[in-house]
């Protein structure tokens, strides 16, 4: 390897490697704005500056250097204190000087650099120019006069998300940053350039004067969004979560989360179910703990197990699955099924319902095909990584499904199941790509497995997979599914399948465990509802037992490619609500079916006994694939075109719904549609 | 005799537009003449005889034409070499390719093509800034008439493929900046690019390309024509051949006209431009290269060399050979303080120094036209015109700094006695009773 010389210490390096990168290696911390490294090169910023030897006797961007063999780097000289005290004064002389009223203030680049670098007063005697505002849409605050024109957020908006709708226009100190004709950027990852603006340019409207950053308490946790368990930090103020930004994490998200993820939280304190409710001549009214449990375990009691049926939702933690499971299983109820949209996979080997290329080994793929999946709705940090990987070239994508804007270019196959059957006869340049691939994968989402046919499809699509050789992924939308599926959380023998169960007749009693993304309103069965949010589940519950939503517990969840997570708690439940594994562990008593557990750690203990797939935290096996014939099953395709689960990205759960800042994102999502349709 | 080259040994015979600038006239002119033997030569030989030359870049950086012609990779790969020909002339002060553009046309076409051979293109483009519109039209009926007579195109007498396609600009100084002009040419923001990579490596549509002024390349073809020794015979070493300079401001006859490189400044005005406007000791400064040069004062304009040496002696340079002449009406203040605002005004806003740094730099230069400014804002301003220069992505930043730093080199004096003055009598103006007891 090649050996640089930083202030005189030898190191040795990759070949490629930037002079920053280098002094880096070294130990040297370079100061920058616009160079990030998840983003192209722009070297507008002059804050890296070093002087190198050999080389002119001026400064040079390090960020945008070579390294090369022998290479003297100098990080302290005078000369570059000198000019980078210089770059500091020009980047202040038009800032503001507006920290005390800035919600970067605290956890701001310019500031920090400027107490290493600034001067004590300022030479400039001239006006400070003033930017007008940009609409940048419901999350996106701006206050361009803070701005510094790194164009970090140009290059994030172009390059990894893919809708270069923010640029720089006009030139010299006139330039400034806007959106297309001041529109909001209509991206499912936008409000990631908050994070990425080193000043309090864009900063997050949702949050805009609500708490200074060392106020905060940060809780590392999981997200619950998608399926892609993106890595979070929660930051809460006593009882509230104020927001959620992301963590590093390169195997899942790396450090970008999408709009939902970070600004569904303000739905976690609203419409919530702070108090345990019993439906009373037709009317919910307020009960103590003791009433609803007494009423619940009687009207369990009181029902044969073959009528009762137990449907969980998109967002449970695995704890109170398994509490749900051991304890309806031990009362000889068969029908629990935790897929609400019907999902046709659950039987068969583990590998089966995951998405087995893993999410970072996606990007090894060469040839891509999505059956009835939008990634860029169902999970959008994912559909960056594809995004990346196509921009990388030598990727080619093909779409079974709907037509939507992927943000990279793709061949469309076909729309419906008979598009997939024909795939081997179609003509064009995907199935001689596909038939040339070294490393092909296939990803299916609820679109194509979601419906009545859907076994038909798996098995059809898996068959296409062994004949090409593609990996075989699953993208699910819902948090808890592979966790649920991992446990079995499906119907037993003469069990009915979610679907069955909200049908007319289908059961006595139901049991919902956060279950609102199902149609309940045929179901004449009498309904316990255990959640979070007054939502579609709530309405219309018979006893409503209020349980912990995400941020209140710590929870097992695991992502879509079957790593196992943990979740941690950040705030309390709301009011008298519990969490959600000790309601059941409650009921349990009051039933006689004690749980054997009296902590959460012994619930987990017993988890990972009785499901060991769950002990390997933060574990996912790589080149693991399926029996590709033990998939789905033989039966007739529908001719129906597949559709995407998620009709508006920002409504896809109770927190969500009960979120305004995601209410004004589809707002504004639903009037750009409308406008383009026009 | 008036000036040193003599009338056979000029290169642009019709720079005055007196002849015909179409192709018949050119041949009769010489151009277009054993074109066909050159190019049976090998490129190594053209660029070994360009060098030989002493042909230094003509569009103000002085770098050997010869020599980065070999920078390019010695075969074609997949990816095709191109030449880009730099016609954005927007100096202030500098106007010699335009005469070449509209009325020597073909002797750029002609170096087009032997260049486009050297470097082993078979596409050029000619980048024209937006406002020549009538060069624009000169050149393209040139290239028209090239291509009917076969001289280029595909299929040429010549036995090189070869296309010549002129594109425009929107007006933009920063696009004279060859990596800026890269990005105008392929559609995008005029910004300039980082380098490395080097246009030789990675230019234009990310292919190798070179980039070169109009008259770095008009020159060639009667440069190989006449041989190298011929074009290093004039001018002293190291700064040989002949040299379009275009004269403006206070001399009597402002004109372009091609001189040996080394002529003495003092005889270039006065032999071709009929002297200062009021005698030679009217002379106040002279800005030697194109507005972006640092200005020398009389006395050292009497002994300067029209070189890259002689004037690089003198803190200057030698630019494009724009001499803008200042006689002693000048407000050369306020002479400096445009620039600053051109600068300003043309500065593409990508780097922090530039971008910052002009808009500040004129505004103190407005003040000190008028002696607004205080007197310790002379070495606040000096200060920032070095935090400016060399630390940009582009020379903008160093163009915009020197000027000023020309100006207070040689006039201080007279920026100082403006501020006191203007403080003179106004008690209320900060730092005035301190001038007034010292």
């Amino acid at each position: 390897m090649p050996v640089a010389k930083v202030n005189g210490v030898e190191v040795e390096f990759e070949p490629g490697m930037t002079v920053l990168q280098v002094a880096e290696l070294a130990g040297e911390e370079i100061p920058r704005f616009c160079y990030h490294e998840r983003l192209s090169i722009a070297g507008n910023c002059r804050m890296c500056l070093v002087e190198v030897k050999p080389g002119p006797p001026k400064p040079q961007a390090s960020c945008a250097l070579p390294a090369a063999e022998n290479q003297e780097i100098f990080t302290n000289t005078p000369m570059v204190k000198k000019a980078r005290e210089g770059v500091m004064e020009f980047l202040l002389i038009n800032h503001p000087l507006d920290c005390p009223i800035c919600d970067q203030g605290g956890e701001c680049d310019l500031q920090d650099q400027a107490v290493g670098y600034g001067r004590d007063d300022s030479r400039y005697d001239e006006n400070k120019r003033a930017v007008e505002e940009k609409a940048m849409g419901p999350l996106i605050k701006t206050v361009m006069t803070r701005c510094i024109q790194c164009t970090r957020c140009v290059r994030f908006i172009t390059e990894v998300a893919g809708v270069p709708e923010i640029g720089l226009i006009s030139r010299g100190e006139d330039v400034e940053i806007t959106t297309y004709l001041g529109k909001a950027v209509a991206s499912e990852l936008s409000a990631n350039v908050i994070d990425l603006c080193p000043v309090g340019a864009l900063t997050s409207k949702p949050y805009a004067f609500n708490a200074r950053p060392w106020e905060l308490k940060k809780t590392e946790s999981v997200d619950v969004m998608d399926a892609l368990g993106s890595s979070i930090r929660v930051d809460s103020r006593g009882p509230a979560v104020l927001r959620v930004l992301p963590r590093l994490n390169e195997e899942i998200n790396e450090e970008w989360i999408s709009d939902k993820t970070r600004y569904a939280v303000d739905g976690l304190s609203r419409q919530r179910l702070d108090r345990p409710y019993l439906r009373r001549n037709g009317r919910l009214e307020p009960a103590t703990w003791a009433e609803a449990l007494t009423a619940a375990a009687e009207r369990i009691k009181a029902t044969s197990a073959d009528r009762i049926g137990v449907v969980a939702g998109d967002l449970q933690d695995a704890e109170s699955l398994k509490a749900a499971k051991d304890l309806f299983g031990s009362l000889g109820v068969t029908s629990l099924d935790a897929r609400q949209d019907g999902m046709a996979l659950g039987d068969g080997p583990r590998e089966s319902w995951l998405f087995n290329s893993t999410i970072a080994g996606i990007e090894d793929a060469d040839v891509i095909l999505l059956v009835g999946t939008n990634p860029r709705l169902e999970a959008p940090v994912l559909n960056a990584r594809l995004r990346r990987r196509w921009v990388a070239g030598a990727l080619t994508v093909g779409v079974i499904g709907e037509q939507a804007e992927l943000t990279y270019a793709y061949d469309y196959l076909g729309a419906g199941p008979d598009s997939l059957a024909n795939l081997s006869k179609s003509k064009g340049e995907f199935l001689k790509a596909l038939k040339a691939a070294k490393n092909p994968a296939i990803i299916l989402g609820a679109g194509a497995l979601a419906r009545a046919d859907g076994a038909a499809i798996a098995a059809l699509a898996a068959g296409i997979a062994k004949t090409y050789k593609m990996t075989w992924n699953v993208l699910h939308s819902a948090a808890s599914r592979v966790g649920a599926l991992d446990l079995g959380f499906v119907p037993g023998e003469g069990g009915k399948s979610a679907g069955d169960l909200v049908a007319k007749g289908g059961a006595d009693l139901l049991v919902l465990l956060g279950a609102d993304e199902i149609d309940l309103s045929a179901s004449d069965a009498f309904k316990i509802y255990l959640g979070t949010h007054g939502d579609a589940g709530a309405h219309g519950a018979d006893i409503i037992l209020p349980g912990a939503a995400y941020t209140e517990k710590d929870g097992i969840y695991v992502n879509t490619e079957g790593r196992v997570q943990l979740g941690q708690k950040a705030v309390f439940p709301k009011g008298e609500a519990r969490e959600d594994w000790s309601i059941l562990r409650a009921l349990s008593d009051r039933l006689g079916k004690t749980l054997p557990y009296d902590t959460l750690a012994q619930l987990r203990a017993k988890l990972f006994e009785d499901h060991p797939t769950f002990g390997r935290i933060d574990y996912v096996a790589t080149g693991v694939s399926p029996d590709l014939a033990a998939i789905g099953a033989k039966g007739d395709l529908g001719a129906a075109a597949f559709e995407s689960p998620i009709k508006a990205f920002h409504l896809t759960n109770p927190v969500a719904r009960a979120s305004v800042t995601m209410a004004e994102c589809a707002a504004e999502v639903s009037a750009a549609a409308k406008i383009a349709a026009e | 005799m008036v000036g040193i080259l003599e009338d056979k040994d000029r290169i642009f015979t019709n720079v005055y537009g007196l002849h015909d600038w179409g192709l018949d006239g050119a041949k009769a002119r010489g151009c277009w003449n054993a074109t066909r033997e050159i190019l049976q030569q090998t490129p190594e030989w053209i660029c070994d005889q360009v060098k030989a030359s002493g042909l230094r870049g003509r569009g103000g950086a002085g770098f050997s034409t010869g020599l980065k012609w070999t920078f390019m990779p010695k075969t074609e790969s997949e990816r095709p070499h191109y030449l880009v020909v730099n016609a954005d002339e927007s100096e202030p002060g500098t106007c010699k390719d335009r005469e070449i553009l509209r009325n020597d046309p073909h002797l750029l076409i002609e170096g087009c093509l032997i260049a486009s051979y050297a470097i082993r293109a078979h596409t050029a483009y000619v980048y024209i800034r937006g406002e020549y519109v009538h060069e624009r039209e000169r050149l393209e009926a040139a290239i028209k008439q090239a291509y009917a007579a076969k001289l280029i195109g595909k299929g040429n007498v010549h036995g090189w493929d070869f296309d010549l396609h002129v594109t425009h600009g929107g007006g933009a100084y920063i696009c004279g900046d060859e990596t800026a002009l890269m990005e105008s040419l392929e559609g995008k923001k005029g910004q300039p690019r980082l380098k490395p990579p080097f246009p030789a490596g990675a230019g234009i549509y990310g292919c190798p390309t070179t980039i070169n002024n109009v008259e770095s390349i008009s020159v060639v073809g009667t440069i190989l024509r006449r041989g190298a020794e011929w074009f290093a015979g004039f001018g002293r070493p190291n700064n040989t051949g002949t040299k379009l300079m275009a004269i403006s401001g206070h001399v009597n006859r402002p004109c372009v006209v091609e001189e040996a490189m080394s002529i003495p400044l003092r005889q270039l005005l006065e032999d071709h431009c009929g002297g200062i406007r009021g005698g030679w000791g009217n002379l106040k400064a002279i800005i030697p290269g194109g507005s972006s040069v640092r200005m020398i004062p009389a006395h050292e304009a009497e002994t300067a060399l029209m070189d890259f040496d002689s004037l690089s002696a003198l803190k200057s340079g030698l630019g494009t050979a724009a001499v803008i002449v200042m006689d002693q009406s000048t407000d050369i203040v306020k002479a400096i303080a445009r620039l600053s605002y051109f600068y300003k005004h043309e500065s593409c806003g990508q780097c922090t120094p530039c971008r910052e740094g002009t808009g500040w730099m004129w505004r103190v230069m407005e003040r000190m036209v008028t002696g607004e400014a205080e007197m310790k804002e002379i070495d606040m301003l000096l200060d920032v015109a070095s935090q400016v220069e060399g630390h940009t992505i582009c020379g903008l930043g160093d163009a915009a700094a020197w000027p000023i730093q020309g100006l207070f080199r040689h006039f201080r004096h007279e920026v100082e006695e403006r501020i006191t003055n203007y403080r003179i009598g106004k008690p209320h103006v900060q730092g005035a009773s301190l001038q007034a007891a010292e």
